[in-house]
């Protein structure tokens, strides 16, 4: 991968018209590689490479111990049949639609609300606090969380008994453990698709309101007719943004719930990392890798086809 | 600790946004979007300020409700459990050697390569740059098995290398190098060539140093995903000896989430310590490398 990544040597071009030449060409190749062989090389070996490798693993079965078996599609047919797998799968996709759409409701609200009149420093400070889940590890807001939704002396119950409901089992009830997931998650990643509506709406010109302020359009009108058409591009690359996050979610239900009570929280990354570290099943785990890789892929793809109908460019 | 800190003085220079309602008088409708935005912000501060304030209690106390916002008998015992339950020092200093080394071999490395797809002419270059960007959709998870079977080839197994070797070529980093470099003015370069400078000559001192906000915004971006990274030290990693920060933090809360609160949130609270730093003096290149590549 390394010696064959670098035929750009070769190609040091003599183009003569600079303003001067930079030696022989000889020296241009080796300046060219010395900039790129360390990027080239190091996405090669940890990126590249294992792209194929995956893809290929994805047909054997290995254990790490005995030689790898081919097995054909057996590890793809898996994902569809084994109900594990299947039920993850059918988690993420559950989870990313709940989630996404919270996340873009709520920080679309936000965005267009910090947006209206108001002090400086109370649209800074706003702004900062929206942002300030993004730079906490996920890791970390799932240890804080896991005690706040505890069943017994959690805080979320506490509240919740002050207003006269009983004790909800959140980390032990197949559904309230799902809630909290999409809970936790969006808390931490809202900030995120925040700051791009932000900068989406801020480079709304002004005039536009104004004009349509004169011809007595008001809040919802605006809203309607030229916030929400005129950010359309930003929601796009939003909502990509967001699914693609979204699809990849491990951390919090590592922590908050190891995938439980039985499988209801498990996510295809999940079962990933237990095919191959728990089982020591890395043919599978690379197979469900690949299966997420084109899920991700077709997802993307699928949005950009529909936003050809929705998506408005100035 | 608490609200104060999270309030940078930092000024906005974006233009004005559209005005809706001009009357000076707050209407109910100005009235019900602001009691949005508090609501949104206690919620969004809330888990942060009840974290603070539990680490400050005791930990037999910790457990008790009504939960204190405000610590009444601020006690630091959970401080100092917290270091006698984990090794928060050895902790930290993997954190810190790891992120350290990602966030400056990333932007040594995503300096040069950016600077030759900007500035240096080789055949094949777009075709080079459109594979080095092909990889950035890929996520790590896909990728997992093959480079832990690399590591494990290499010998470096449960090693902090493991974690810092397979972070540092980035292909954003290297797009947002290439970017940063199309955007500074190409006659500086050919001034420098003129006057007799080779193409090291003209990256170290003319180019290098002008790039130095958008190697900032690697740096910091680097910082914050390594630092709170969890997914590649759960599987790289297997002595404790070599956790990092969230990985320690997530095994003394332990499997049943049984540790004494305080003292688990002692150790949140220090591990965010540096995050805040950036956060507050880096809260700008931090939101701009965030949202950069998608807004054109």
């Amino acid at each position: 991968m390394t010696a064959a990544a670098l035929p750009t040597a070769r190609a040091a071009v003599d183009r003569g018209s600079g303003p001067r030449s930079q030696g022989p060409a000889w020296r241009r190749r080796v300046v060219v590689l010395t900039f790129l062989a360390p990027t080239i090389i190091g996405i090669g070996i940890f990126t590249l490479g294992p792209i194929v490798a995956s893809i290929l693993l994805a047909f054997f079965r290995w254990d790490i111990i005995t030689d790898p078996e081919f097995v054909g599609l057996t590890n793809f047919v898996d994902v569809v049949a084994d109900p594990t797998v299947r039920v993850s799968f059918i988690n993420t996709l559950v989870f990313v639609v709940v989630a996404v759409t919270l996340q873009i409701a709520v920080s679309l609200a936000l965005a267009v609300l910090i947006s209206q009149r108001m002090p400086t420093w109370a649209r800074t400070f706003f702004r900062s606090v929206f942002f300030f889940p993004l730079i906490l590890s996920a890791a970390s807001v799932s240890i804080i969380m896991r005690y706040l939704f505890n069943e017994e002396f959690g805080v979320v119950n506490w509240l919740l008994s002050l207003v006269g409901i009983g004790g909800v089992p959140w980390l032990t009830s197949p559904t309230a453990s799902a809630v909290v997931i999409v809970l936790v998650y969006v808390w931490q990643q809202f900030g995120f698709t925040f700051l791009l509506f932000v900068g989406g709406l801020a480079s709304i010109p002004t005039e536009v309101y104004e004009a349509s302020s004169i011809d007595g359009a008001t809040g919802w009108r605006q809203l309607r007719s030229i916030t929400l058409p005129l950010l359309s591009p930003t929601m796009l690359v939003a909502c990509v943004m967001a699914v693609i996050s979204a699809l990849q979610i491990f951390d919090q239900p590592y922590v908050l719930t190891r995938g439980g009570p039985g499988d209801a929280t498990r996510t295809a990354v999940m079962v990933i990392y237990e095919s191959a570290f728990r089982q020591l099943e890395f043919g599978r785990a690379s197979a469900i890798g690949v299966v997420l890789m084109l899920l991700i892929m077709g997802v993307t793809a699928l949005q950009f086809r529909l936003s050809r109908r929705f998506v408005f460019y100035q | 600790m608490t609200t104060a800190t999270v309030t940078p003085p930092a000024p906005t220079t974006r233009a004005a946004p559209p005005r809706r309602s001009s009357r000076a008088v707050p209407t109910p409708s100005t009235v019900a979007r602001t009691a949005f935005l508090v609501v949104a912000a206690a919620l969004t501060l809330g888990p942060v300020i009840w974290t603070v304030s539990t680490s400050l209690r005791s930990p037999a106390e910790s457990f008790t409700l009504p939960p204190q916002l405000i610590p009444t008998d601020p006690d630091l015992t959970p401080y100092i459990q917290v270091f006698a339950q984990i090794n928060m020092g050895l902790l930290t200093l993997n954190s810190a050697l790891v992120t350290g080394f990602i966030a400056v071999g990333q932007m040594l490395t995503a300096a040069l390569a950016g600077y030759a797809f900007a500035r240096l002419e080789f055949r094949g270059r777009s075709l080079w740059f459109s594979l080095v960007l092909a990889t950035m959709m890929v996520p790590v998870q896909v990728t997992i098995v093959p480079v832990f079977m690399i590591i494990r080839g290499m010998g470096l197994s449960d090693t902090l290398l493991a974690l810092i070797l397979p972070a540092i070529p980035t292909a954003f980093g290297t797009f947002l190098m290439r970017q940063y470099f199309l955007g500074l003015p190409v006659e500086l370069g050919e001034a420098a060539s003129i006057d007799g400078a080779g193409p090291w000559r003209t990256f170290a001192s003319i180019y290098a140093p002008l790039a130095l906000p958008g190697l900032a915004i690697i740096g910091i971006l680097a910082f914050n995903f390594h630092w709170n990274e969890f997914f590649r030290p759960l599987i790289l990693t297997i002595s404790e000896q070599n956790f990092t920060l969230p990985l320690g933090l997530v095994s003394l809360q332990g499997n049943m989430g049984t540790g004494s609160i305080s003292v688990v949130l002692a150790g949140v609270v220090l591990s965010m310590i540096p995050a805040l730093v950036v956060f507050l003096f880096g809260q700008r290149p931090l939101r701009e490398g965030l949202t950069a590549g998608v807004s054109k």
